[in-house]
């Protein structure tokens, strides 16, 4: 055992004081404020908050402290002290000098503080209110002149600040600059004056910058979108889950009359501890997009889809699935329920074990990985991680609360990061990471000569990993090798859920191979059937190139599969189970309209393998999960699957549990050699910026102010050899199609290009065709 | 005259006092030599048997900081020279670099040397340009002379000094927010534990010292403790330069043991005003509480002044006579305290805000008895309350004033306006003025 592992394994000191007359025990470290509240003794604050480091700075927790009888000339701010053994403390409960400090205080802020509380957002909920009301004098001795600014200032299209209203607490800055490594906002100025501010014309640029608004104790920080848009008073609110990616936050929705109004980050410390991102807080207009799907329809003899009823349209789709080779693609976003709907559907309703959830660049490596690989990281393992290693992923764009946890620890212990990519993205240089530069295609060797990882190592890994052959047997070999943490983390929030409901073509539930004999007799139990099928089925690209007459299709984008899936689909009988008009719903025969998340319950597991369950926010919805649509499609096939409601599904899930019968290791793949590119040419990369095209951040034009500028990325050797400066146009094509865009010059791997994939004026397969690991001609535009 | 010390002021009065050759024909940077020979810890202990205590104004023993500077930890160490004097009334280390800024330098180095610094730094205040260039050509000329840089007169010992030039905060002077100001930073207090000896600049152990601690130690390296310690009071030792302003005959910085008094600094700068007599003071600086005519015999050394009910500060004495009305003197100060408080923390930053507002009524004579007991009340609210000591600064001339003069705030409301005549407080000739 290393001298590291005693240190954190050791018991934490424990510490005794007396507060208010009552004596509590708390580990050493513990602050004042933080173990009156233990003994339930609310002291009033502003500036204090948990997950921040101390300030002082607003003093309205000041409380009188005694240590072994030496009594502090003053009261002091208990945000910022320790306990320690011998400590007496008496707060405004007890100490008279400590009760008129904080009344004083209490009267100060509100000095220059507008009484504008019926027509700000937070009044109903807004620390300065209430402890004015707890801590505050009834009537202020202040005659003279308040402060006041021109107001509201933007600091981003999304965030917009009210000077007058702000008390200075620094939660919004030090948020920035402690959690997010965005230090965009500061204090400016001094003395009264002084005011939250950006740099010149330089905005709040921050995938975080919603936390500032949701800490903030007044109403200085609003969002642009809810804005004047409801009273807190007139929210029902509901704990929810955020379907956006795999991070997995806890969210809270809050609705007025059947409408989202805003969403805010719930507190989980497992997961997102009290955090969450931009596109978490604010992307959910989508669900009331004017493109919304409402009624089933049926496309007519004339092309035509013409609502219909839904007996109409469930029998229209059941004959179309009927007695017919048929596939499923079931989308990145499904709930476990829904997933588990659909893993079902296939192979009771449709016989077969043609279902794919990955509605993205995939390969069959990919799903062998899955099936056989333990992932076993969690956020617990990053907190205690001596190293951190990413594989083709950019947390703070693919995941960002993982890269907030990673942020963390690199803030506070400095620990080892290291990214394999073709460039230092702007988290990798927050993250202070060690760059190994690999073009797309090339990284196996950058990983097969990582060393100096322990068992304390995490390693985690994008899903654009599949896209170069032989790295993800690769990785299992590091992993073996090391006996690191593997963390498998896709974009999408549905993705690893749908693994586990078997919404796989090679895996049952909880993760059962399909060739597997007694797995198959274990699900076939479950689901009281005589037989499943055994052979592996069609994955997502064979689905689309087969010959299969009929697919039903949940919630997939096909120009997130590639350029082609449209029109190869479009020859295929289709059901198209979606919540909005889209590329799907254009050629499907048969659309049912499904709930979105805020109507519907279910659950989503996040990439640690956590389940994230939520309750319907919007309750008035007609609209169903898919499992209940599934559920009356299967009935109409008349091979039902017996899963009517989300709860019905869930329980059967659950009562499936996880495999334990031995795993197949797997196969070893070959990696292709090493593409040489002439003079002119490049080896495309990308990846998903946070705040791109995607479709459920329609809607919400604030938040998309925020999204990073498309740009193509080429070393200064290649900005040299074609002539061109920074912001200069830069032309990328293939045989397919040509992107046009000003170009950053970086200190990308010399034979790699790289663009957004899927941002304003860079949507890859829709302009190139592929996304990555593809030659492509570079020239100045 | 017998009563003053000159030391540091000694050779103020010759043509180049300021050049190296000026400093070293009398006998500087001969106690850089002598420092050099001893050994680091023998030094600590030398300015700690001295007695010499900070003459920034809080009077910790100079000796005793450096001794805090953890050794042997293979950390960078920094001394720092605090010459950010920015304090109303202040004006000691300005003069004192303007007319002899080599005697910090040498101070410096012995400094640096005796807590293990390679790296020193003065940082100054931005206005007083032509004390930064006199600072500077020092800082040249002795780096010229081998007195700094690598190999210091070939004793081994490095050291790099630096002036960096503050842009005009007075809350720079509080050593904390210094520290944030030298790293680049916008200068606000920082949280203390840790505090500066453990973590400072760059998080590194670092030593803040006033421009005058720090003079002060070439002349006991070169004299010794004993001739150091009979000079001031038993826990007062030594000498230190009394500034004295406003309405005094001969104003300007007097040297001498600590423990004078003011009727006897008065003897030596020709008195108050001519025709005029004394009526308030304050001892150290516009943040030290004032004192009246009866306090004419308190002892000038840090205990004399507490037990007086005030702080010795930085032995600014502002001289104001009968003419002056306390009430806007006060106001004067609490708008200066208004202007320079950083923000940071809520009773400095709202309650001088409010103060004066309160205050400006009360110069105009609008209001009732009942706001002096609201002002008193607000004092209390902010002094003892804030992040560090600017607001206990603007509460003290507030809550003084009304201690001494409450009559004559009465008398302003009585009169319904100031009932002083400001132009017989200025200084100039108001003869002929209209």
């Amino acid at each position: 055992m290393s001298i590291q592992e005693v240190s954190t394994e050791q018991a934490t000191e424990m510490i005794t004081c007396v507060i208010d007359g009552f004596e509590i025990t708390v580990p050493k470290g513990t602050l004042v404020i933080r173990a009156a509240e233990k003994l339930g003794i609310q002291i009033p604050r502003f500036c204090d908050h948990p997950l921040l480091e101390p300030a002082g700075a607003c003093r309205q927790c000041l409380v009188d402290i005694e240590i072994n009888g030496r009594a502090f000339p003053k009261p002091q701010a208990s945000c910022t002290i320790p306990v320690e053994n011998g400590m007496i403390v008496k707060t405004q409960l007890t100490s008279p000098v400590a009760d008129k400090a904080q009344k004083g205080i209490m009267e100060l802020l509100l000095i220059n503080h507008p009484l504008d509380c019926p027509v700000c957002d937070k009044g109903g909920e807004c620390p300065l209110q209430n402890q004015a009301m707890s801590t505050g004098r009834s009537e202020s001795r202040f005659e003279g002149i308040k402060r006041t600014f021109e107001k509201p200032v933007a600091i981003s299209s999304q965030v917009l600040l009210d000077r007058e209203r702000c008390v200075l607490c620094a939660r919004c800055t030090r948020f920035s600059e402690q959690i997010a490594g965005d230090p965009f906002i500061t204090l400016n100025e001094r003395g009264a004056l002084q005011q939250v501010g950006i740099y010149e014309d330089e905005p709040f640029d921050s995938y975080y910058s919603g936390n500032t608004v949701q800490i903030c104790p007044v109403g200085a920080l609003t969002g642009t979108s809810y804005r004047f848009r409801a009273r807190p008073f007139d929210l029902v609110s509901t704990k929810s889950a955020c379907e956006h990616c795999a991070s997995g936050c806890d969210m809270r929705t809050d609705v007025r009359r059947g409408k989202t109004l805003r969403r805010l980050a719930g507190d989980d410390t497992d997961v997102n501890e009290e955090w969450n991102c931009d596109k978490g807080r604010w992307a959910f207009k989508y669900e009331v997009a004017k493109n919304r799907i409402t009624v089933p329809m049926i496309r007519d003899e004339n092309g035509q889809l013409q609502e219909a009823s839904w007996p109409e349209a469930l029998a229209a789709a059941a004959a179309g699935l009927k007695h017919v080779k048929a596939g499923v693609l079931v989308g990145g976003r499904a709930t476990i329920e829904d997933a588990y709907g659909y893993s079902k559907f296939a192979r009771i309703t449709l016989g077969t074990n043609n279902i794919d959830f990955r509605a993205r660049t995939s390969s069959s490596e990919e799903l062998d990985f899955l099936a056989s690989t333990p992932l076993t990281a969690t956020y617990k393992d990053i907190d205690r991680a001596d190293h951190v290693v990413l594989i083709n992923f950019e947390p703070e764009d693919e995941s960002p609360i993982v890269f907030l946890r990673i942020y963390k620890q690199v803030h506070k212990r400095a620990i080892k990061v290291t990214s394999i990519a073709p460039f230092a993205s702007r988290g990798t240089k927050k993250l202070n990471a060690n760059l190994v530069k690999a073009a797309a295609g090339n990284e196996i060797s950058a990983i097969t000569e990582l060393n100096e990882l322990s068992s304390k190592s995490v390693v985690l890994i994008g899903e654009r990993l599949a896209e170069t052959p032989g790295a993800l047997f690769a990785i299992t070999q590091l992993i073996a090798k090391s006996g690191a943490k593997l963390g498998w983390i896709p974009r999408r929030a549905g993705e690893r859920g749908a693994i586990m409901a078997g919404a796989a073509s090679n895996i049952l539930p909880g993760n059962r191979l399909v060739t597997d004999n007694s797995a198959r007799v274990d699900i076939a139990t479950v689901w009281s059937s005589d037989s499943l099928p055994s052979d592996p089925g069609l994955n997502t690209n064979e689905i689309i190139n087969s010959s299969l007459d009929a697919v039903l299709i949940g919630g997939v984008d096909p120009m997130d599969i590639s350029a082609d899936a449209k029109i190869k689909l479009s020859k295929k009988f289709i059901v198209s189970l979606e919540i909005r008009q889209s590329d799907i719903t254009d050629i499907a025969n048969v659309v049912l309209p499904v709930a979105a998340v805020v109507e519907k319950s279910g659950s989503f597991m996040d990439w640690q393998g956590k389940v994230r369950s939520f309750e319907a926010a919007v309750e008035q919805s007609l609209n169903r999960s898919d499992v209940r649509i599934l559920s009356m499609l299967a009935d109409e096939i008349g091979k039902p699957i017996n899963l009517p409601t989300v709860k019905a599904a869930k329980s059967e899930f659950d009562s499936i549990g996880n495999w334990d019968g031995s795993k197949v290791a797997m196969k070893s793949v070959s990696n292709e050699p090493r593409k040489t590119v002439g003079n002119d040419e490049a080896v495309l990369n990308s990846w998903r910026n946070l705040l791109d095209k995607g479709s459920l951040q329609d809607g919400e034009d604030n938040l998309a102010g925020t999204a990073r500028k498309s740009v193509v990325v080429i070393s200064p050797d290649r900005a040299a050899k074609l002539g061109v400066k920074e912001d200069q146009l830069v032309r990328v094509s293939n045989d397919y199609g040509a992107i046009t865009l000003p170009c950053k010059v970086l200190d990308i791997e010399e034979s790699s290009v790289w663009l957004p994939r899927n941002s304003v004026s860079s949507q890859l397969i829709r302009n190139l065709g592929v996304v990555s690991n593809s030659i492509v001609k570079v020239a100045k535009a | 005259m017998s009563k003053l010390t000159p030391v540091l002021s000694a050779h103020w009065d010759e043509a180049d006092s300021f050049t190296i050759a000026g400093y070293k024909r009398n006998g500087g940077y001969s106690a850089v030599a002598k420092a050099l020979a001893m050994k680091p810890d023998e030094v600590i202990q030398l300015v700690k048997d001295s007695g010499l205590r900070g003459r920034g104004g809080a009077g910790f023993p100079t000796g005793n900081k450096w001794g805090f500077i953890p050794q042997g930890d293979n950390k960078e160490h920094y001394l720092v020279v605090n010459a950010d004097e920015s304090e109303p009334g202040t004006c000691k280390d300005m003069p004192l670099l303007l007319a002899n800024p080599h005697v910090l330098v040498e101070g410096v180095i012995i400094g640096s040397y005796a807590i293990r610094a390679n790296h020193a730094f003065i940082y100054i205040r931005g206005e007083v340009t032509h004390v930064v260039r006199r600072v500077q050509q020092a800082i040249e000329d002795a780096y010229a002379a081998g007195l700094l840089g690598k190999n210091i007169l070939g004793k081994g010992f490095d050291l790099e000094l630096v002036l960096h030039v503050g842009a005009g905060a007075y809350i720079c002077g509080e050593e904390t927010a210094l520290l944030d100001s030298l790293e680049g930073f916008r200068g606000q207090p920082r949280l203390r534990p840790p505090f500066p000896a453990i973590a400072g600049l760059y998080a590194k152990p670092t030593v803040v010292n006033n421009v005058e601690s720090i003079a002060s130690v070439p002349a006991i390296i070169n004299n010794g403790v004993a001739w150091f310690s009979a000079m001031g009071t038993e826990k007062s030792k030594g000498f230190t330069l009394y500034s004295l302003s406003g309405h005094v005959n001969n104003p300007g910085q007097f040297e001498a043991p600590l423990g004078i008094t003011l009727r006897q600094l008065l003897e030596i700068s020709g008195g108050v005003r001519n025709g005029h007599k004394l009526k308030f003071w304050t001892p150290g600086g516009s943040s030290t509480p004032i004192f009246t005519d009866v306090h004419l015999d308190v002892p000038l050394d840090y205990e004399g002044v507490s037990a007086a009910g005030s702080m010795l500060g930085t032995k600014a004495l502002q001289i104001f006579d009968e003419t002056t009305c306390v009430v806007r003197a006060v106001l004067r100060w609490t708008e200066f305290y208004k202007h320079e408080s950083c923000g940071k923390c809520t009773p400095c930053r709202e309650g001088t805000w409010w103060l004066v507002q309160v205050l400006k009524d009360l110069e105009a004579g609008k209001g009732v008895e009942a706001d002096l007991d609201k002002l008193l009340d607000l004092c209390d609210n902010i002094m003892g309350r804030s992040f560090c000591a600017l607001a206990d600064g603007a509460a003290s001339p507030i809550i003084s004033s009304l201690k001494y003069f409450r009559q004559e705030y009465l008398d302003h409301l009585t009169a319904g306006r100031c009932p002083f005549d400001p132009m017989a407080a200025t200084l100039f000739e108001t003869s002929g003025v209209k």
